[in-house]
């Protein structure tokens, strides 16, 4: 009889994940410095929160739409503009990235007339009312506080995962962590996109779902470390059997709703949505076929000793007569 | 053995209510409008200025939705931006100097919700807009500043040298004039003081540094075309920072502060309460200065009368309009301190104000109080009013500096870093605090400009994404119907109270909802999707080991409570280390994880077993469950 008229994934699957972990590995290692390569090769198309550029105040003969203004300057090859309604609705502020050998205002003055020629269409012309070269919106200390942020992060997740579980445990979740964060980060990369405060969002909360994916998985294998009597590779492939219904709807419902965003949100969010598409599929992956198999390397090589809770037995013993 | 305690279901209930009550204030719109404050004591919010303001208006055609009277400002609102831009463009030159004319957006929360606390969420700039400033430092004065802080220096290694010299003088040009008395050293002087240029403007003496020419005993310091640039451009940055913790310091979330130009800083602030008193907060320049007192009341009044000044002194008043002669040369400067604490004087019961200084302005206080007990000691507070004159159509922009004695007592005892002064009113003493605690600026700043931005991302991209999350946020909702069935509608009410917390603490906070926090919303509510479906895979995994409907759901829930326990607050730890050390938009990130993370938890682990439980449990005979 079928007690559960939907199921996605069936019960009591029995994948031999463990089988093919060092093809896993293999391929994340691969995974790992090609994204680190495409970031110091090709490195992030940053957005104008981070580098500055030129803002370009334009009046305008009649009161225009925003997201038209902003359609006109992309078809312009005008990326990412900022376009914001200022003061009446006749005015509006253009922020535009300028290119990299564009430094003072007035070699501003040619890229500021390209914006006014996009911007405007002939039944409604606008005039230039100013234009200054501004800084970037993020402080120089973003970088050096996003260190301090990644180091606390590392800690806290030792401190906390090695007391919780052990420190083999710690280790390889913030090492898989890290790797999705950099991975996603590559992909990202590869797209070309621009990299706005948005897409670093994004990044972080690929960093969380990543972790909590992960913890997931090692409380199935803790529990069956602690009530099951097998080989830990059986107890592995069991832990992430038993665990893959609930990763894979988890991950399918979030998936399925950053697409929506991703199509029909609009521009604004795409960088977002993106980040988190490809967060999830590869924190999924990952806390399937990398997770656990990297528990089964050298020093990280967990046995059944490691989870059970030495000093209560030890006083439990004690206290026999 | 299915069964939850009763205080719990009141918690629930409660929690409902109140996520529900501070959550309503986000379905209110707010109205575009204009603030009036007085910026003088003289100024008054009464009903003759609402009349004025609404002949004003009237005249120049703009009808408003109301004008109201509050506490301590005339509140105007008004249907849309354009109108609300003509009608400052109106009010702002005829109510001149005495009142400072503030855009606003104003809440139409009702009383009776805003009386309990509870405030809607303010949309950052990205998806709102908000009010923009711009401000310019004004360069002679933070020049001027630079060089007599140039000066100061030279004074004091000459005198640690023991190289005599008659005058230090900052000349109208900005170069320094030395004076050295007869028979000085004056190769040892210029060697001095090319150490001194050199540390406190980190540039060699000669090339492109600053310039020393000596003619007999006389020095001149020139400050190189350089130089001059730097000041200006370190001005910018340093003011940037002190901005930034002042706006901080009165609650603005999310703030956008961009350099624009060689002297200009551009703000944004998305939708503020009252923009008038960020105004005054952001721009203060208020400071105190400590000189000696070098001629008593009557010795001052025959100066003034005989027009005939000491050379090193300058006449100062105190409120009362009496003169004082004061030393030229500053004890120690609004920058060595620290803190203004407004406190009571036990034995007057007068206020008074506790002034903190750092270790140099101490050590100077030190060295001063050791040698002139006895001799008076005056404190100058020193304030900066921006004025805005129309000239022939054209808006002319100044400032004058108001300086007053506010105490010139006699020293008593020696005193250092810490010491109690009277003769502030608290509110001053308050605002000097805060001020002081940002930091002083590096030179005054004045605004130049004002208006109200729209969104960054457009109002059309806004209402796209909103839809799209929506649709999301419902597709999730019925494919949990459709695949746990009633199990999946406990999945849904608790989602649904989940989002309701997160939008009612926010509130509460008073934090900005900008498209960084919409990504942390979206993890949370991943998060929170993740702990129930662990839930109900668990239960169906309970059951299919055979176990009875009722302890599958008992285990079921206790079981995934642990997992759900350890995920969350790795996430948690993440979330804060974010918070800690991020800044802006990361925190708004982090803000809204740290919160969506906590209501995950309770609505997943508390309310979806108090629902089920609910169910489940009068059920007698329970065969099978809908999961």
């Amino acid at each position: 009889m079928k007690i559960f008229p939907l199921t996605l994934v069936p019960a009591n699957t029995r994948i031999d994940f463990m089988r093919y972990r060092h093809i896993f590995i293999t391929i994340a290692l691969l995974a790992f410095v090609g994204a680190f390569a495409v970031i110091g090769l090709k490195g992030f198309n940053f957005a104008l929160d981070f580098t500055g550029g030129t803002a370009v105040n334009v009046r305008f003969e009649n009161p225009v739409s925003v997201d038209d203004v902003r359609e006109r300057l992309e078809a312009a090859d005008i990326e990412n503009a900022q376009v914001q309604t200022f003061g009446s609705g006749n005015d509006l502020l253009i922020r535009v990235r300028a290119a990299e050998d564009i430094a003072h205002i007035d070699d501003n003055a040619e890229l500021a007339q390209h914006v006014l020629e996009a911007a405007t269409t002939a039944d409604n012309p606008g005039r230039i009312l100013s234009t200054e070269s501004i800084g970037a919106q993020v402080s120089g200390d973003l970088r050096k506080n996003a260190i301090y942020a990644a180091i606390f992060v590392l800690v806290g997740f030792l401190l906390y995962i090695s007391f919780r579980f052990e420190w083999k445990f710690a280790v390889v979740a913030s090492v898989t962590t890290l790797f999705d964060v950099a991975v996603v980060a590559g992909l990202f990369a590869l797209t070309g996109r621009e990299f706005d405060l948005t897409v670093l969002a994004g990044l972080l909360s690929v960093m969380g779902f990543s972790i909590n994916d992960t913890i997931v998985v090692f409380d199935r294998v803790r529990e069956n470390f602690r009530g099951v009597r097998a080989e830990p590779l059986e107890i592995f492939n069991r832990s992430i059997n038993q665990t893959l219904s609930r990763t894979i709807i988890t991950s399918l419902v979030f998936f399925l709703s950053v697409l929506a965003l991703f199509l029909y949100g609009g521009g604004s969010l795409e960088g977002l949505a993106l980040t988190q598409m490809l967060g999830a599929v590869v924190a999924t992956l990952s806390s399937i076929l990398i997770a656990c198999p990297l528990l089964t390397y050298g020093v990280l090589k967990v046995t059944k000793q490691d989870l059970l809770p030495k000093a209560r037995d030890e006083a439990a013993l004690e206290r026999r007569p | 053995m299915l069964e939850f305690p009763r205080w719990k279901y009141v918690l629930i209930l409660l929690v409902l209510a109140v996520a529900t009550l501070y959550a309503l204030p986000n379905a209110y719109q707010k109205n575009p409008s204009v603030q009036i404050t007085p910026s003088t004591s003289e100024a008054r919010i009464d009903e003759a200025l609402k009349a004025r303001v609404d002949g004003l208006l009237k005249e120049a055609g703009v009808t408003p939705v109301g004008t109201e009277i509050d506490e301590n400002h005339l509140l105007v609102r008004l249907h849309d931006s354009d109108t609300q831009t003509l009608a400052s463009d109106t009010l702002r030159p005829v109510l001149g100097e005495n009142y400072s004319v503030a855009l606003n957006l104003a809440s139409t929360v009702p009383d009776w919700l805003s009386n309990l606390g509870a405030r809607p969420m303010t949309l950052g700039l990205d998806l709102q807009g908000g009010v923009h400033f711009v401000m310019q430092v004004d360069q002679a004065a933070a020049l001027q500043k630079r060089v007599e802080g140039y000066a100061d220096g030279i004074r004091t290694v000459l005198r640690d040298a023991r190289i005599g010299y008659s005058s230090v003088e900052r000349r109208p040009d900005n170069s320094i004039g030395v004076v050295l008395t007869e028979g000085a050293d004056v190769n040892a002087a210029r060697t001095q003081i090319a150490t001194s240029l050199a540390s406190a403007s980190g540039q060699t003496v000669g090339g492109s540094g600053p310039q020393i020419t000596a003619e007999g005993n006389r020095l001149t310091v020139r400050l190189s075309a350089g130089e001059v640039d730097r000041i200006a451009a370190d001005a910018v940055e340093q003011n940037r920072t002190v901005i930034s913790n002042r706006i901080n310091s009165i609650g603005v979330a999310e703030p956008v502060l961009q350099r624009q130009g060689e002297d200009r800083l551009v703000i944004q602030l998305p939708g503020l309460q009252d923009t008038a008193e960020a105004k005054r907060l952001i721009g203060a320049t208020a400071t105190l200065e400590f000189r000696a007192v070098t001629g008593d009341e009557n010795q001052a009044a025959a100066a003034v009368a005989s027009g005939n000044i000491p050379a090193d002194s300058r006449i100062y008043y105190n409120e009362a309009g009496a003169p004082l002669l004061l030393s030229r040369r500053i004890l120690v400067s609004g920058d060595q301190l620290i803190n203004a604490n407004p406190q009571t004087d036990s034995k007057t019961g007068m206020p008074s104000v506790g002034i903190t200084l750092n270790s140099a302005g101490g050590k100077r206080m030190l060295d001063h109080t050791l040698q002139n007990v006895g001799q008076r000691l005056g404190i100058v507070y020193v304030e900066r009013i921006p004025t805005v004159r129309i000239v022939d159509g054209q808006e002319v922009r100044s400032a004058r500096s108001v300086e007053r004695v506010i105490s010139s007592s006699t020293i008593q005892g020696v005193f250092g870093r810490e010491f109690q002064t009277t003769g502030l009113s608290r509110e001053e003493a308050n605002d000097l605090a805060r001020q002081l605690k940002a930091g002083a600026l590096a030179a005054p700043m004045d605004f130049v400009e004002e208006r109200v931005v729209g969104p960054s991302l457009g109002a059309e991209n806004v209402e796209r994404g909103v839809t799209a999350v929506l649709y999301a946020f419902v597709f999730t909702l019925i494919f949990f119907m459709l695949y746990y069935r009633m199990f999946g509608i406990v999945t849904c009410l608790a989602l649904i109270l989940n989002l309701l917390i997160v939008v009612a603490v926010m509130s509460l906070f008073g934090a900005t909802m900008s498209l960084p926090g919409f990504a942390g919303l979206a993890l949370s509510i991943g998060l929170s999707v993740d702990a129930n479906v662990l839930i109900n895979e668990r239960i169906r995994e309970e059951l299919r080991a055979g176990m009875p409907p009722k302890a599958a759901i008992v285990t079921g829930y206790e079981k995934a409570s642990d997992t759900i326990f350890d995920s969350n607050l790795t996430g948690i730890i993440a979330g804060i280390a974010l918070y800690a050390f991020g800044t802006g938009p990361l925190q708004g990130f982090a803000v809204t994880l740290i919160i969506g993370i906590v209501a995950s938890m309770f609505t997943a682990i508390v309310v979806s077993r108090a629902l089920v439980t609910l169910i489940y449990a009068p059920r007698k005979k329970l065969k099978s469950l809908a999961i």
